[in-house]
Parts: C-alpha cells; sequence; structure tokens
C-alpha cells in the first residue's frame, strides 16, 4: 500500500473530528503493538488497531474509512484494558463507524437478510449488529 | 427476599432456558424475583461515542422503570444487559449536564432519574449477598467428576469499573463451579470474544472463533462450556453446525447458561432446564453423570 502524508492531512478537521466524538488523545500512542497483540479479530484485519491509530494520528481519512478492519472490530474492548498509555482504542475505531454512519453509509443491508436467518439469530444479535452498523 | 430483575429480550424467547433455570434456582434458595413491568429493550450495546446522548434513553427508561415499582436495585443475568444498563447508568451519573439533558428529553415520565437505582449481576448477588458457602449448603445434587469449563467473554469483564471480577482472569464462575461439586476447567480463551454480533453476517468469523474458544476448552479436558451471554451461547451453541462444516475434525461441545449448572445442583425440575433450546444437547454427558 503506498500512504501519501501531508501537514494538510494532519491538520485536518478529521483529526480533531476522531479525538472529538472518541474521547481520546491520540498522540498519546507510542506505537508499542500491545492492542493488536491481544486483539483477537486481526487476522480478518487489513490495517490492525495500533495502525488505525497511527493512521489516524496521521490524518489519513480515506485509507481509514475504506477499511474493512473497523467493521470487523466488535468492541470486545480487550485492546482498551491493555492500552499501557489509557487509550480506549475501541472508542477511536467507533468514531470511524460513526463518521461513516452519520453520512447514512449502512454497513449491514438488514433487508438482504432471509426470514430464515432473522428467525434463527437471536434478538440480542439482530439489535446489535444493527445498533453497531446502520445508521 | 424479593429482588426486582430486568430480563431483556433474548432471555423470553431463544434464552428461555437461561431465565426459567434462573428463576427456578433463585426460588429455591428462597429468593422471590418480581420482573419489572414495562421494560424495553436496553439497545445492547453502550453507545462509545461521547455526543451520543440518545441511545443511553433506552437503558435509563428501565431504570426509571426500576424505581417506579419501588426498588433500588435491578438486577440482570444477560452480560450484555448488564454492560450496557450499568454503563450508561455510570456515565450519566459523572454528567450531571447529560443527566439533565436526558430528563428534559423525557418529560413525559413521572420520575426524573438521579443515577440512584443500582445495576448488579446475578453473579455478584451469589457470592456476596447469599455467599458461596451458603449456597453450597443447597446443593442437592453436587455436579460430581463433572469438568466445566466458565468462558467469561467480554462484557462480563470489562471495561474494569462495570466488570466485577479480574479483566485478565476472572475467576467467579469458575468459583461457583467449584462449589456446585463440578471440576473446573481453567483455559486460555475464557474472556477471548466470540465474534459476537459478526454472527449476523460474517457467521464464518465466528466459525473460526467458536472452532477455537472450544477446542482450547475441551484440550483442557472439559466436557462442557457454560456462559452467561446469550449472543456468546449462540455463537458458541448454535454455531456449532457452521463450524464442524468449516473445521471438520471439530469435536461437538455442549454449552449451557451457567444457571442451567445452577439449577441443576440445586434440584430444579427438567422442565426448568429447557435443554430443547440447547442446539449440542447436554443430556448424554449429564446422564452419564447421573444428574439427570
Amino acid at each position: 500500500m503506498r500512504i501519501n502524508l501531508s501537514r494538510k492531512k494532519i491538520r485536518d478537521s478529521f483529526v480533531d473530528k476522531v479525538q472529538e466524538l472518541s474521547g481520546q488523545n491520540l498522540l498519546a500512542c507510542y506505537q508499542c503493538g500491545k492492542c493488536s497483540a491481544g486483539c483477537p479479530a486481526v487476522d480478518e484485519m487489513d490495517i490492525l488497531p495500533n495502525q488505525i491509530i497511527r493512521f489516524a494520528q496521521l490524518g489519513l481519512k480515506e485509507e481509514l474509512l475504506a477499511s474493512k478492519a473497523i467493521w470487523i472490530c466488535a468492541s470486545c474492548l480487550t485492546c482498551n484494558a491493555r492500552c499501557p498509555k489509557g487509550i480506549n482504542i475501541a472508542e477511536v475505531i467507533e468514531a470511524l463507524r460513526q463518521i461513516l454512519l452519520r453520512n447514512r453509509k449502512d454497513h449491514l443491508k438488514v433487508e438482504k437478510l432471509s426470514d430464515k436467518e432473522k428467525e434463527e439469530i437471536p434478538p440480542i444479535a439482530l439489535i446489535c449488529s444493527m445498533r453497531k452498523f446502520t445508521s | 427476599m424479593k429482588i426486582c430483575y430486568y430480563p431483556g429480550c433474548t432471555l423470553k424467547n431463544h434464552a428461555k432456558n437461561f431465565e426459567d433455570s434462573t428463576i427456578c434456582s433463585l426460588n429455591s434458595i428462597g429468593v422471590e424475583v418480581e420482573e419489572l413491568s414495562r421494560w424495553n429493550c436496553c439497545g445492547t450495546v453502550f453507545s462509545l461515542t461521547t455526543d451520543d446522548l440518545i441511545h443511553h434513553i433506552a437503558p435509563i427508561r428501565n431504570l426509571i422503570r426500576v424505581k417506579e415499582a419501588n426498588y433500588n436495585k435491578v438486577m440482570t443475568v444477560c452480560a450484555m444487559c448488564f454492560n450496557t444498563l450499568k454503563r450508561a447508568n455510570e456515565r450519566i451519573k459523572s454528567d450531571p449536564e447529560s443527566m439533565d439533558i436526558l430528563n428534559n428529553f423525557m418529560d413525559r415520565e413521572e420520575v426524573q432519574y438521579e443515577g440512584d437505582v443500582q445495576v448488579f449481576h446475578l453473579l455478584e448477588f451469589l457470592k456476596d449477598e447469599i455467599g458461596f458457602e451458603n449456597l453450597a449448603k443447597k446443593v442437592v445434587k453436587p455436579l460430581k467428576k463433572l469438568k466445566i469449563a466458565s468462558y467469561y467473554g467480554c462484557l462480563l469483564v470489562r471495561p474494569k469499573e462495570i466488570g466485577f471480577d479480574d479483566m485478565e482472569n476472572p475467576t467467579i464462575l469458575d468459583d461457583l463451579m467449584e462449589i456446585l461439586g463440578a471440576d473446573s476447567v481453567d483455559f486460555p480463551f475464557k474472556t477471548e470474544c466470540c465474534g459476537a454480533y459478526q454472527t449476523v453476517d460474517k457467521p464464518e468469523i465466528i466459525a473460526d472463533r467458536t472452532n477455537r474458544i472450544l477446542t482450547s476448552a475441551k484440550d483442557r479436558g472439559a466436557q462442557m462450556v457454560v456462559v452467561s451471554c446469550p449472543l456468546c451461547a449462540f455463537n458458541l451453541d448454535q454455531r456449532q453446525k457452521q463450524t464442524v462444516e468449516k473445521y471438520p475434525e471439530f469435536k461437538h461441545i455442549p454449552v449451557l447458561y451457567f444457571t442451567q449448572a445452577l439449577a441443576i445442583a440445586l434440584g430444579c425440575p427438567e422442565e426448568t432446564l429447557r435443554f430443547d433450546l440447547n442446539f449440542i444437547d447436554p443430556k448424554p454427558i449429564l446422564k452419564e453423570k447421573g444428574l439427570i
């Protein structure tokens, strides 16, 4: 992957928005990688949790918002529990999902679920998925 | 003793075995359970973004119902309801401005909410209010020689301010299983996420997790796994179907709610155990151990 950095991106309001929505100080991260080491979902992620924080610091909006990883994270909070700098990484990832969802970019297409799936899957899973994946 | 109880949506259908075994267990130790009237869905997840107040309304409305029923405490058994109700409560307690905004929004409610309801989980109640040593005396059918692995998942223990046990190495469920006479099996995946709601559109991910989690428990000698979350239960039990399709060498293992194990030990009748709702039938192993 080729990544272009610029002062413009780093100073973009996107970085402020992520910090505001997540309530986290992105610059506190010193890239120890503990979040990614403990994350049960890294197998399916294209950008790992520590990279998500780094990308967010650098204002790499397009890369982050197009990533698969932000939809794979299930907010299990293992990263938050282990971060030595007290950063809530899951909140940062939630902020990224929210930026898309608030622009009506739903991730789950509820109408595509079959009747059989809707019957088989318990309400706890359906509601949870709709809360996390739709606006 | 009488306690106020918030069931949550899934306990009324897919997880009826969780509810029935909970109520029978509590009744058999002399605790009366009063279900909250007019409760609503808690929303299942706590909103993690700082400005998203609207999603705290659903859990807070339930806490208003608790006050209306003249209680100041409410018990849940579902790990997700527990986490959402307790976190929303803590969130607005620590921020009077948000509490005002929510109260103003809910101006048709007769009761003003002031953060004055305590949310607790059945496991905490059994440990702190009843006492495990007193509970041990009520066991009529010890789960002898039954090797049980306790799976905690995420939301019973994380985040730290909400959870009631060590985040990395919780033992409360293991301790309970030992009290009931079982051999508790420790395994390294007991707090590893099952994949949660990814089960809706990515069941293949769940197959990977279920394979990893349950194979680890089996390798340590477990004959069954107990859980406290209906979503974990669905992923670890029902999704064994997809797991064995993806991993033919995977061996099935029964997954029970911890309250089903509790109800067996306390002598609850078989109809309250509702094994018909468990996908992998636990009856063969329970019969082998002389428990049913």
